[in-house]
């Protein structure tokens, strides 16, 4: 048998996790191995925080140190078992993550990376001078681990609890990032606006992730403190801090085993300068330092897409859960085909003097496909924007079946049924096609992300999959349902937006020129299942560039000038209308 | 509190925040230039003060050997990194600028060091062996990565850190040491004592703004640098070199690096590494100013500088904890009020 590439990780952790008790490593490895296993955590939670989910935290150690020193005053003041102290450490980081996440995750662009560099240092410091907490000396004399009243304290004993601590965290990250709640996360950083469409709570995803992050690296902290048997502010620092982040980023950020694999290069790295240099060179100085800082520019010279993917390749597709019997997930009862669903009263959008969108005026109704259409700058997009909430309106007001849709955002036109495509492509490129598609059934799920991490939204996922995968056969992609989206054509990429949209079960389907970069078949094809989707009683809101597409398709058209309403009627009628030549054409004389 | 510790308080944070502002600008620069958040600052500012001490004992200080060693390494990147583009005015420009300048000021330091020439010597000697490090650094580490990440950058300055830290210890050792003052003379204003040395550095660090304020707005170079910070693909389009603007951003950083160094030299004992909480907090200045304007900045920076003092008159010993925490209600505040951005990367 061949060894495979996929497999070599494996077959190599496999080793390393066997080689401490096969009597082949001196104690000092099985030590460094662990110091690896600790900061491995922490850089798992880097991974999903900064590779996944777009976040930079240069203060994980602030977290590390939580962890740690909630233990050791736990255990050295009151006397408790460091078992029970565990979840005293996650809880505290995770109510501390809570606040300051609370605060900083919703900064955008490089405010955040910046926001936790000075809250890092401000944990530093207050580390470091309370009393309590042994300021800067720290605290001594911590218990190890005990089973019974055998103690923990031989690093291959402690190797173990590392080790099952660390491929935990791989498990339940996985777990997360492959269910619902994942989708999220990973749309986080690609594409906010294709996540916020369907539903995804952007600020609250975000805020999960950190507080995720933030109790990985409590877990480590207490993991530190019990096999140090001691704490100082030292190690939570700034500098901790950009090594974890460091880890992640050689890694290959976005890579949860990358993580592990940064975490053992740095920490050999550090290891290794400090062993080598002083043997090369003499023993003054600390020349680690400087090769060390030498050494992260180099890497990010020559490899800042990290070492994972340079390694091992791109990962593989995840293979989707097949559902167990016929269930369909709860579908959504449709009005009776001809029934008013939106209703667009006097909508007005101004930019300064600019007016974008002047008073305009229509209708959609259920089981009709109406074509929004207009020259270049006529204001469609706008208008658009104002029914799915991206954009408010200025005055007007816009009716969903009855209803004024009030402060209206993405995510509540998403739960109202209002499925959508974008003009520009909204994809996260590094997600299959088909979880592409099941983030459009965000809204049909209700696992939170403890029921994923935990693999209990196994039957849920299932339903959801089944669905995203009979919109992508409807679309004509099911052959190429777990290739990475970001290697598809732009034409079929449109498709997986259409498919994305019907994946929400709408009531309403709004497409932004869904033809434009589609070749004639695969026009004639969506043209199909736009009439088959209206034959269903969903109602369509179609803008669009291609007349000969659009004419075929609608019911009716509403045509904009220059965010003006010039005409509505039956497509064969608009073709005559004298206005509509003049706007297209310039003027017939 | 009576009216005369806060007035000293007032005082003493005003100075501390002129040199933050100083720093901030700088900081403020080199992001808007590069992009790069430029953690390392701070060693201009260390390393100026303790090559300042040095001359003053008519000691040979080990800064030529450090920008000697920049340069070296500065030469070797360019041509490993442009063998085949290598032409007589490029190798020119790397002998004359990474070797001849360095070996010059080097030959200049060992022959002036000892005859002690006084204070405006050392400072100007000083300035002009810091300010060759910024491009030499940009060079070095930066230019190499340019077009990636804020992230990435954001990093690799910590590399470089990292790196100035320990050729710190190296070149300069682990002990701290104060400089002369700029000024001795000292007058009273009602109950409060001003030292000149405060007053000095209040005329310096107006000026300098003001300089800066002029070269940004009359300058076509200052102007050249205002249009690669807004938008840099549009600069390159009109045709301004970004490589030259990041140098340009960098040299000057190192500049004000200096100066601040040579204010700061006398107010505190500056060691190896005490650069890092300078650049720091003028950092969190630079953030409380949004990192896009110079005169917020300034404000902030003396807010900064006003706090610390306030801080360590009340808690001296969360002095440090309290600067750093000031940025959470602004950056809270940052967050509600402009609460929606996608990621630009």
């Amino acid at each position: 048998m061949t060894l495979s590439r996929a497999m070599i990780p494996g077959v190599c952790a496999l080793a390393i996790l066997a080689a401490p008790f096969a009597g082949l490593l001196p104690d000092y490895w099985v030590t460094l191995f662990n110091y690896i296993g600790i900061s491995s955590l922490v850089a798992i939670g880097l991974v999903l925080l900064t590779g996944v989910g777009g976040m930079t935290s240069f203060g994980q150690a602030a977290f590390v140190g939580f962890g740690a020193y909630t233990s050791a005053v736990l255990t050295l003041q009151f006397g408790i078992s460091p078992w029970l102290t565990l979840p005293a450490s996650l809880v505290v980081t995770m109510l501390v993550a809570g606040l300051i996440g609370a605060i900083t995750v919703r900064l955008s662009g490089h405010y955040l990376p910046l926001g936790t560099i000075a809250w890092g240092i401000a944990f530093f410091y207050l580390f470091g001078n309370l009393n309590w907490l042994g300021a800067h000396d720290g605290l001594a004399g911590i218990p190890p681990l005990r089973v019974g009243s055998y103690a923990l304290t031989d690093p291959r004993d402690y190797f173990v609890v590392v080790w099952i601590a660390v491929v935990s965290a791989v498990i339940a990250t996985q777990n997360l990032l492959g269910g619902r709640v994942g989708r999220a996360i990973r749309a986080l950083r690609r594409s906010t606006r294709a996540g916020e469409a369907f539903g995804v709570n952007t600020a609250a995803a975000k805020l999960m992730v950190f507080v995720y992050a933030a109790m990985l690296a409590g877990l480590a902290g207490w993991l530190y403190a019990h096999f140090q048997r001691s704490v100082s502010p030292g190690p939570f620092g700034i500098g901790t801090g950009t090594e974890y982040l460091l880890m992640a980023v050689l890694g290959g950020a976005g890579r949860v085993y990358g993580a592990i694999l940064g975490a053992a290069g740095i920490t050999f790295l550090r290891d290794e300068l400090q062993n080598f240099l002083p043997w090369l060179i003499g023993n003054t100085g600390n020349y680690e330092a400087i090769a060390f800082g030498a050494v992260l520019v180099l890497i990010l010279q020559t490899a800042s897409t990290g070492l994972w993917p340079i390694l091992f390749g791109p990962p593989p597709a995840p293979a989707p859960p097949k559902p167990r019997d016929d269930k369909k997930p709860p579908g959504r009862a449709l009005p009776a085909p001809g029934t008013s669903l939106l209703s667009v009263q006097r909508a007005r959008k101004t930019f300064g003097g600019l007016v974008a969108v002047n008073d305009v005026d229509f209708e959609v109704q259920s089981g009709r496909i109406i074509g929004l259409i207009g020259p270049n700058g006529a204001g469609k997009s706008t208008t658009f924007n104002l029914i799915t909430g991206v954009l408010p309106l200025s005055s007007g007001q816009i009716r969903f079946e009855g209803h004024a849709l009030r402060a209206q955002t993405p995510q509540r036109a998403a739960a109202l049924g209002l499925g959508r495509t974008f003009q520009h492509v909204e994809i996260v490129a590094d997600m299959s096609v088909i979880e592409n598609v099941a983030l459009g059934a965000h809204l049909l799920g209700r696992a939170g992300a403890l029921r994923a991490i935990f693999n209990l939204d196994r039957s849920e996922e299932a339903l959801l999959f089944a669905n995203a995968e009979r919109q992508l056969a409807r679309v004509g992609l099911a052959d190429v349902a777990l290739k990475p989206a970001g290697t598809l054509a732009l034409g079929q990429l449109r498709l997986v937006e259409v498919a994305r949209a019907l994946c929400l079960n709408p009531v309403l389907l709004l497409l932004d020129e869904p033809a434009a970069g589609l070749r004639v078949g695969e026009k004639k094809a969506l043209a199909r299942l736009l009439r088959e989707v209206r034959g269903e009683g969903i109602g369509v809101l179609l803008v669009e560039h291609d007349m000969d597409f659009v004419m075929s398709l609608a019911d009716a058209l509403v045509v904009l000038d220059f965010g003006t309403k010039i005409a509505e009627g039956v497509p064969a009628a608009i073709r005559r209308d004298p206005v509509v030549l003049e706007a297209y054409l310039g003027g017939v004389s | 509190m009576d009216s005369t510790i806060f007035l000293f308080l007032l005082q003493d944070g005003i100075i501390n925040g002129a040199v933050y502002a100083l720093v901030a600008i700088a900081t403020v620069l080199v992001f808007a230039v590069t992009r790069v958040i430029l953690v390392p600052q701070g060693e201009f500012v260390a390393f100026t003060a303790l090559t300042i001490a040095a001359l003053e004992n008519g000691k040979m200080p080990s800064t030529p050997w450090l920008l000697l060693a920049l340069g070296v390494l500065a030469a070797s990147s360019e041509i490993i990194r442009h063998f085949r583009e290598l032409n007589l005015r490029r190798v020119a420009r790397i002998v004359l600028f990474d070797l001849a300048l360095p070996v010059g000021l080097l030959m200049l330091t060992r022959t002036l060091a000892p005859l002690k020439l006084g204070q405006v010597t050392n400072i100007l000697l000083a300035i002009a062996l810091i300010t060759p490090m910024g491009p030499m650094m940009y060079r070095i580490a930066f230019e190499p990565i340019a077009h990636s990440s804020v992230l990435v950058l954001l990093m690799a300055a910590f590399g470089v850190h990292f790196s100035l830290i320990g050729l710190g210890l190296l070149f300069f050792g682990p002990e701290g040491t104060g400089t002369a003052p700029l000024s001795q003379a000292s007058f009273s204003l009602g109950d409060l004592v001003i030292s000149g040395q405060s007053v000095a550095v209040l005329i310096v660090t107006a000026v300098l703004l003001v300089l800066f304020a002029l070269f940004f707005g009359r300058t076509l170079l200052g102007k050249a640098l205002r249009a690669c910070s807004s938008n840099r693909i549009g600069a390159r389009l009109v045709g301004i070199p970004t490589s030259a603007a990041g140098q340009i951003a960098f040299a000057l950083a190192a500049f004000l690096g200096a100066i601040s160094g040579v204010l700061v030299g006398p107010l505190m004992t500056v060691f190896y590494d005490s650069g890092f909480l300078i650049g720091l907090k003028a950092f969190v200045a630079a953030i409380l100013g949004g990192l896009v304007s110079y005169p917020m900045t300034v404000l902030a920076a003396l807010g900064v500088g006003f706090a610390e003092a306030l801080f360590s008159f009340w808690a001296s010993n969360f002095k440090e904890v309290l600067v750093f925490t000031l940025i959470i209600p602004v950056l809270a505040w940052r967050s509600v009020y402009a609460p929606h951005a996608e990621e630009t990367e």
